[in-house]
């Protein structure tokens, strides 16, 4: 079980990186923007995004395998929930300009409206869905 | 290696430690935050609050320089319009992150350990931006 310092602790990192790469590269660590513009290239700056993601999966991947307790992913998810959510979470970043990390986490800390928009608008849909699934559907 | 390379690698590992840190890799910490009316965890709200007072004090300091360190100048959208586009696309993406517990930073951090969701949702995911990007194009 991860305490809410631990949980404090590890949002402020992802707020250095943020930073980091702000400051360095003068680009905003929005994850999904990184992936569409590493899978659809539009100029030679495919290296960065690439690096960038490799760094997250590997340092996050090498977190969970080596540090007792760290908070593993879940293994029993339908297929079919997990498809028609990625395919859902997929488009919505792309036609919202970003997700919980660009809008979220850089979005707000530039204190765009824009960004503080949509960060109401998915925690209100994803709250209504989480709702409906657990509690009205949840025959299951 | 480039230099610019090597900060977003650097970014890069230092988000996902944070994201493996803070447990957002887990989507049931995910939903249980979202579950306001079931058993609540108040995780994500740590974590975004940690994320977001940093960025919010450091942005100001980094933005008050002319150029980032490494680069001609900073990427910012410009985008100021609040439009439907906007509401409709976050919208979608809540749905899909309120049914699974998953956003793009902590699914992809599950490949890094070959997590048997993340292996199933990511090229779901991938296929949803082709979609969008083939949608818009007509």
């Amino acid at each position: 079980m991860i305490g809410w310092s631990i949980a404090l602790a590890g949002g402020v990192l992802i707020g250095l990186a943020a930073t980091l790469l702000l400051w360095l590269n003068g680009r905003v660590a929005g994850v999904s923007g990184i992936l569409n513009g590493v899978i659809f290239p539009r100029r030679a700056d495919i290296a960065w995004r690439a690096a960038f993601l490799l760094g997250l999966i590997v340092a996050g991947g090498f977190y969970m395998a080596l540090v007792p307790g760290a908070a593993l992913p879940r293994t029993d998810y339908s297929r079919a929930g997990l498809l028609v959510a990625g395919v859902l979470v997929g488009f919505g970043t792309r036609m919202g300009n970003g997700c919980t990390s660009g809008h979220g986490v850089c979005g707000l800390g530039r204190l765009s409206l824009r960004s503080l928009v949509a960060v109401l608008t998915f925690m209100a849909t994803a709250i209504v869905t989480t709702f409906v699934l657990r509690h009205l559907w949840s025959a299951t | 290696m480039k230099r610019l390379t090597l900060a977003a690698l650097a970014s890069g590992a230092l988000f996902g430690t944070g994201l493996a840190m803070s447990g957002m890799t887990d989507p049931r910490r995910v939903l249980g935050f979202l579950d306001l009316f079931g058993d609540f965890d108040p995780t994500l709200l740590f974590v975004l609050g940690g994320a977001v007072v940093t960025t919010a004090v450091s942005f100001r300091f980094v933005l008050r320089r002319g150029n980032p360190v490494l680069a001609d100048t900073f990427h910012l959208s410009n985008l100021r319009r609040i439009d439907r586009r906007l509401v409709t696309g976050a919208a979608i993406f809540g749905i899909g992150w309120g049914i699974a517990g998953y956003c793009p930073g902590p699914v992809l951090a599950g490949l890094g350990i070959a997590s048997r969701e993340a292996l199933w949702f990511v090229p779901a995911m991938l296929i949803g931006m082709l979609v969008h990007r083939i949608v818009n194009r007509s």
